[in-house]
């Protein structure tokens, strides 16, 4: 029933205005699929594409295998659920689930019936007859959800349906969505710009800027080894030095800052010529009261101690004011250092990245 | 009130409302109250006004009814009448022309303004729409008369339509176009045209074209979509425009006047003459009541059928 979806070399222009770049991805069917960037990357009109309702200015988009250029939006074996989920107001809960049966003629006892299920399946009893100006955000989400299901596409496309939610049943539909996808096995292809949800629910990440994609891969991948500066600096948080590279060891390298040379992990496609940054995660990042032995480290003034309950973040200066944040884990055993205390930011080279700056918006971004 | 006299003040408030209440009271509800108490009344010489003769009575609404004649009978688009065989009281049929062809006016209308308006609400590059409007207003600007008459000048045996399609061909001989209802039709849609346009393009506009691109998406043709998503959204500015050009329509003097032929009467044309022609101020103003009771009744029914509540129109 699901399909896969490729897209091969599809750039879309508007106007003189480029939002995607020759998009390459495959996507396998039944999986979970998200693309991940900021607004105006280009994964909105991704979307669009796929769906029919925007046609590529080049390359060819199939879902499985089948060549989907020329045909109409409501000729295609997907179904989209909006940002503001487009629920049709004036139709009972059950009427909107089953708008699509009724535009392919199934009988109305058909399609009561497969409403009924639908709302079984998103965990919504009882709510066939409601208005829905009477639901919850939660409930109108899983209203357009069964709606989608309904049709069976081959291929769901969700444009940040979760977006408008508060915090806490946000993350409750992440979990409920991934179960959703997990049941029916339909293709799901995700937008965000939560890196939260992407890296929570997908099984593999494409990670877009300035409508190129820069890298795709599993969460673990994405964010773990980043291509890229920015894949980097998008996905999660990192302490960042900028600099040069001095001199390449196999798979690592002496990077020159100014507040030091480090020993390092060399990123894809960096030499000695490309602008390229330093990235450490703040929890791979600890504070010693003395310099590690042969590793890197570096004198800095502890400024600030936020704790977060399962987490505590260190905030720190270093002599050039560059702000650096420690991540510790609250096992109960951890003693802290006092606000304005010396101490040193100490981190292992194999967690340390020296990544291209490729893909940022802004090379010269804040370090 | 308190909220005006706290913005306003007491003079501001006053005047506000005490000109409301002027036109309201003295220009509208007055006046309308002395016709139909004219309306129950004899027209009768000036000497006999406070005399015996002078009762309330029905006699002004039931002439109404009287004078059966031969019925020819207009169907719409018709260039001949056909003789019904039945006769029928003079006025009831002029009566049922008005409110048949004022509802074919309303139909017709809607059927042109209803792709106009989704065209310019949700198809048209939003910066064009302005001009479009302003293509769309600029004839308003003339006055009603002048553009009823301009058609009078166009539909015209030896008019400029004629001549056109004789020249190149289309038709042999000239038609006679102000013939039946065809014309008051022609010159009523015409006329009142933007009144149904601007309700249904604001409804349609206020609908969220994820909706449409929703219906689309899980599988509706364009039809369906309209059928089921945009028209349902709408309803509420198709019922206020339809309302308005079916009440103009049937209400309307200087369209009928100027286009209809001789055998194609409008109601409002014998309340005139009742009022003007024989200065029988008493019938005239019965039969403006009938027409106004009937219409009011019309539309309230209509909007039963179609499930429209006052609420959206007024909305």
């Amino acid at each position: 029933m699901s399909a896969g979806v490729d897209l091969q070399n599809v750039s879309c222009d508007f106007g003189k205005f480029r939002a995607v770049d020759k998009a390459n991805v495959s996507i396998k069917p039944g999986e979970f699929f998200s693309f991940l960037g900021p607004s105006g990357c280009g994964k909105t009109t991704i979307l669009r594409m796929v769906s029919g309702f925007i046609d590529p200015s080049e390359g060819q988009i199939k879902i499985g295998g089948q060549d989907m250029n020329g045909i109409r939006p409501n000729k295609r074996p997907t179904a989209l659920i909006f940002q503001n989920l487009a629920l049709f107001p004036l139709m009972p809960v059950w009427e909107n689930i089953s708008f699509g049966l009724e535009v392919r003629g199934a009988s109305k006892e058909a399609r009561r019936a497969k409403a009924e299920e639908l709302l079984k399946l998103v965990d919504l009893h009882d709510s066939a007859d409601k208005a829905i100006s009477q639901l919850s955000g939660g409930q109108k989400q899983r209203v357009a959800i069964a709606r989608a299901l309904a049709v069976e596409p081959s291929v769901m496309l969700l444009d940040e349906p979760l977006s408008a939610l508060d915090l806490k049943l946000r993350q409750h539909m992440r979990a409920e969505l991934r179960a959703i996808q997990k049941r029916t096995n339909v293709t799901f292809i995700y937008i965000t710009h939560d890196q939260g949800e992407a890296l929570a629910m997908s099984d593999r990440v494409a990670v877009m800027s300035q409508g190129k994609i820069q890298q795709i891969s599993t969460p673990q991948e994405i964010y773990n080894t980043p291509v890229n500066g920015f894949v980097a600096s998008f996905v999660g948080e990192n302490n960042i030095f900028k600099g040069k590279v001095k001199s390449i060891d196999g798979g690592k390298c002496a990077f020159e800052t100014d507040a030091g040379t480090f020993t390092a992990t060399l990123g894809p496609s960096v030499d000695a010529n490309t602008i390229a940054r330093l990235y450490v995660r703040p929890e791979y990042s600890r504070l010693q009261a003395a310099p590690a032995e042969g590793g890197n480290s570096i004198p800095v003034t502890v400024t600030d101690i936020s704790f977060e309950g399962n987490f505590i973040h260190v905030h720190a200066a270093d002599q050039t004011g560059r702000h650096v944040t420690v991540e510790t884990r609250n096992d109960g055993s951890v003693t802290l250092p006092a606000i304005g205390s010396s101490q040193y930011l100490c981190f292992d080279a194999a967690t340390a990245r020296v990544l291209a700056d490729q893909g940022m918006k802004d090379p010269s971004i804040d370090e | 009130m308190s909220e005006l006299l706290r913005r306003y003040g007491h003079t501001l408030t006053w005047l506000f409302v005490g000109l409301t209440a002027f036109w309201l009271l003295l220009l509208v509800i007055l006046p309308q109250l002395y016709l139909l108490e004219e309306s129950f009344r004899l027209y009768l010489p000036v000497a006999d006004i406070g005399g015996p003769k002078d009762v309330y009575t029905l006699a002004n609404y039931r002439s109404a009814f009287e004078q059966p004649t031969e019925w020819k009978f207009w169907l719409p688009f018709a260039w001949k009448p056909i003789i019904l065989p039945f006769e029928a009281p003079i006025r009831m049929q002029v009566f049922v022309h008005t409110l048949l062809y004022s509802t074919v006016t309303t139909v017709i209308t809607l059927v042109l303004c209803y792709p106009v308006a989704f065209y310019l609400a949700k198809v048209a590059n939003p910066r064009n729409v302005p001009l479009l409007f302003v293509g769309l207003l600029v004839p308003m600007w003339v006055s009603e008369i002048l553009r009823a008459f301009a058609w009078f000048i166009i539909l015209a045996f030896k008019g400029p339509l004629n001549m056109a399609l004789v020249n190149m061909g289309i038709i042999d001989t000239p038609i006679r176009w102000i013939t039946g209802f065809n014309s008051v039709t022609f010159g009523l849609i015409y006329v009142y045209l933007l009144f149904m346009l601007l309700p249904i393009y604001n409804a349609i506009q206020s609908l969220d074209t994820n909706q449409m691109e929703a219906a689309k998406d899980l599988g509706a043709s364009s039809w369906r979509t309209h059928w089921r998503v945009i028209i349902p959204h709408s309803k509420p500015g198709i019922a206020s425009g339809c309302v308005m050009v079916f009440m103009l329509a049937a209400g309307s003097i200087l369209v009928p006047s100027l286009l209809a032929s001789t055998q194609s009467r409008w109601f409002t044309e014998i309340i005139q003459q009742a009022m003007f022609e024989s200065q029988d101020w008493n019938t005239g103003s019965a039969y403006a009541f009938m027409l106004l009771v009937t219409c009011t009744v019309f539309v309230i029914g209509m909007m039963r059928v179609f499930r429209v509540k006052l609420s959206d129109i007024a909305r």
